[in-house]
């Protein structure tokens, strides 16, 4: 099924103001409802070379599958929808590329990336992520983050250690427990979310949320959310006026009209002659 | 790597440095820190270190822990912080050293609790250099760790002890973990004068608006918006949405972002509005 008409999609990716290295990368297909974003780390250039085969691997295998008709009916059995399972799989074979890429050329040793990967299909979104990477949702007048991350603070948080209004003060925000391309097994968090009309959804790294508050955000958003591009563009500026200590990326994905999935015989039929 | 200065009566007493995952502080001589003062509980307080972040507890002493004169339960500390056991002072100290390197500190790193434990100490040593590829060098270290090491559950306790365990270990990444600034970076200074737009016709002629919000959006959504955005070079306004774009100074606006000056004439909307800086 083809989302062009049902979907708005923008991104933009800056360097910041003190790195000369983008090794962020993000990737999106509209048509497909895909949109895969991925924050390199490892020294020298490798982190651009994990986050980039993260990226291309992910869009491209997804989207000799997608084409393929595929139904995302929920297994009955394991409740894993299939949209989980192709996500879950494409994941892995990113994962062994960047592992065996590091493992065989000495300059890319140790390189990873954090990843958060939506697709949306039928009125529905599943979400994959690994590291600190973010989705967050503007719904109404509510902008809540959707991806909890997978970093040391967050665990801190979870376990009462401390609360997220002292986490803005911690120094150890730059550590995460997750990555890509890092072991030979990589276990992505997967979840389905319904979306409504009029939401918009922000992929962003941690480059835009830790220089540019929920607040800021949210108010960005809401403001500038009839015009994506500039929105994307406020954003990472934002982010640069605040310091742009980090390379800051983000998506947004605005969701235009209902995109259900068609079903019945009709529809099957027109699937056949396709 | 942090510090605790104890002091009396302004008189500095003892330095010590946060090496170990829990520091101690009472009276009774096995303390790490040991005040021998009867106003001191037997085991007072506990400062535990994670990386470079430090959080002071009282023990539910019988007098309590003051932390810049309020009583406190659990603490985060932060740089200059000065904790009050009955007489005695202890100020927290943070190094912030080698900001020159922030950048190549900051970036992410993996936190791998089986590859930290692994790392022999020479890789460790303490210097700029091994610091930064410390991330890189843990995995290539210990290609074997097992996946059950990385699940991100549960995490945490394996974490924190093997930084107490493997002292050593901790050199590199405090200091990486030092050199980043304790603070997060504030908004950048507030451009120095504030802007207010003063609308000439229409409905609410007359009335002025204060720009004190980062945007300001104007216009009628769906017919014709525009924003001004307020950033730390002054402010500027861009066209959001509608077929006609703004109109400054009688001429029309594309779909950059134009600067403002003084006493600029801005029309959207059928309104007309003047931009003047706040005496």
């Amino acid at each position: 099924m083809n989302l062009e008409q049902a979907l708005q999609i923008v991104s933009e990716t800056d360097p910041g103001m003190v790195r000369s290295h983008n090794e962020d990368s993000v990737a999106s297909d509209v048509s497909r409802g895909l949109v895969v974003l991925a924050d390199g780390m490892g020294g020298y250039n490798a982190g651009e070379v994990a986050s980039g085969m993260a990226t291309t691997v992910i869009v491209t295998e997804m989207q000799n599958v997608l084409d393929r008709h595929v139904s995302f009916q929920a297994d009955p059995q394991t409740g894993q929808s299939e949209a989980q399972k192709l996500l879950r799989g494409h994941i892995a074979k990113a994962n062994t590329s960047i592992y065996q890429a590091s493992q065989s050329q000495p300059q890319y040793s140790g390189m990873g990336t954090t990843l958060v990967v939506v697709l949306f299909h039928d009125n529905k979104m599943t979400v994959a992520h690994i590291g600190d990477s973010r989705l967050y949702r503007m719904r109404g007048e509510e902008l809540r983050q959707i991806t909890k991350d997978h970093s040391l603070l967050q665990e801190q948080i979870d376990s009462g250690l401390i609360t997220p209004e002292q986490a803005k003060l911690s120094a150890n925000r730059n550590l995460v427990t997750r990555a890509l391309g890092i072991d030979q097994a990589v276990e992505p968090e997967i979840h389905d979310y319904d979306t409504l009309p009029g939401d918009i959804y922000l992929l962003c790294s941690d480059g835009l949320c830790d220089m540019v508050s929920d607040e800021d955000i949210c108010m960005a958003l809401q403001t500038l959310g009839a015009n994506l591009k500039l929105c994307a563009q406020q954003l990472v500026q934002m982010a640069n006026d605040n310091g742009g200590r980090d390379n800051v990326s983000v998506i947004l994905v605005k969701i235009v009209r209902d995109y259900a999935a068609p079903s019945g015989f009709l529809a099957k039929v027109f699937g056949w002659l396709k | 790597m942090a510090k605790l200065i104890l002091s009396m009566d302004g008189l500095i007493l003892k330095e010590y440095t946060l090496a170990k995952e829990r520091t101690t502080i009472g009276r009774k001589p096995h303390n790490d820190i040991q005040i021998d003062n009867l106003a001191v509980s037997g085991e007072h307080a506990v400062v535990v270190s994670i990386l470079n972040d430090s959080f002071l507890e009282d023990l539910g002493s019988t007098n309590g822990t003051l932390v810049n004169g309020q009583p406190i339960k659990k603490h985060f500390l932060q740089n200059n912080d000065v904790i009050e056991l009955g007489k005695y002072k202890l100020k927290y100290l943070h190094e912030q050293t080698g900001h020159s390197k922030a950048a190549d500190f900051e970036k992410t790193m993996v936190l791998r609790p089986g590859a930290m434990k692994a790392v022999p100490p020479p890789a460790a040593a303490p210097s700029a250099a091994a610091a930064a590829p410390a991330a890189g060098a843990a995995p290539a270290l210990t290609p074997t760790a097992t996946p059950a090491a990385t699940s991100a559950t549960g995490a945490i306790p394996p974490a924190g002890r093997s930084f107490g365990d493997t002292a050593v270990n901790q050199g590199p990444l405090a200091a990486a973990a030092a050199a980043v600034p304790a603070a997060p970076p504030k908004p950048a200074a507030a451009a120095p004068r504030i802007g207010v737009l003063q609308l000439l016709t229409g409905g609410n002629a007359g009335k002025a608006l204060e720009l004190v919000k980062p945007l300001t959006t104007l216009g009628k959504p769906g017919v014709q918006v525009a924003v001004i955005t307020r950033r730390p070079q002054g402010y500027f306004i861009t066209h959001v949405e509608g077929a006609r774009f703004p109109v400054l100074n009688g001429k029309t606006l594309d779909a950059q972002a134009h600067a403002l000056a003084d006493h600029d004439m801005i029309e959207l909307a059928g309104v007309k509005m003047e931009f003047y800086f706040k005496t």
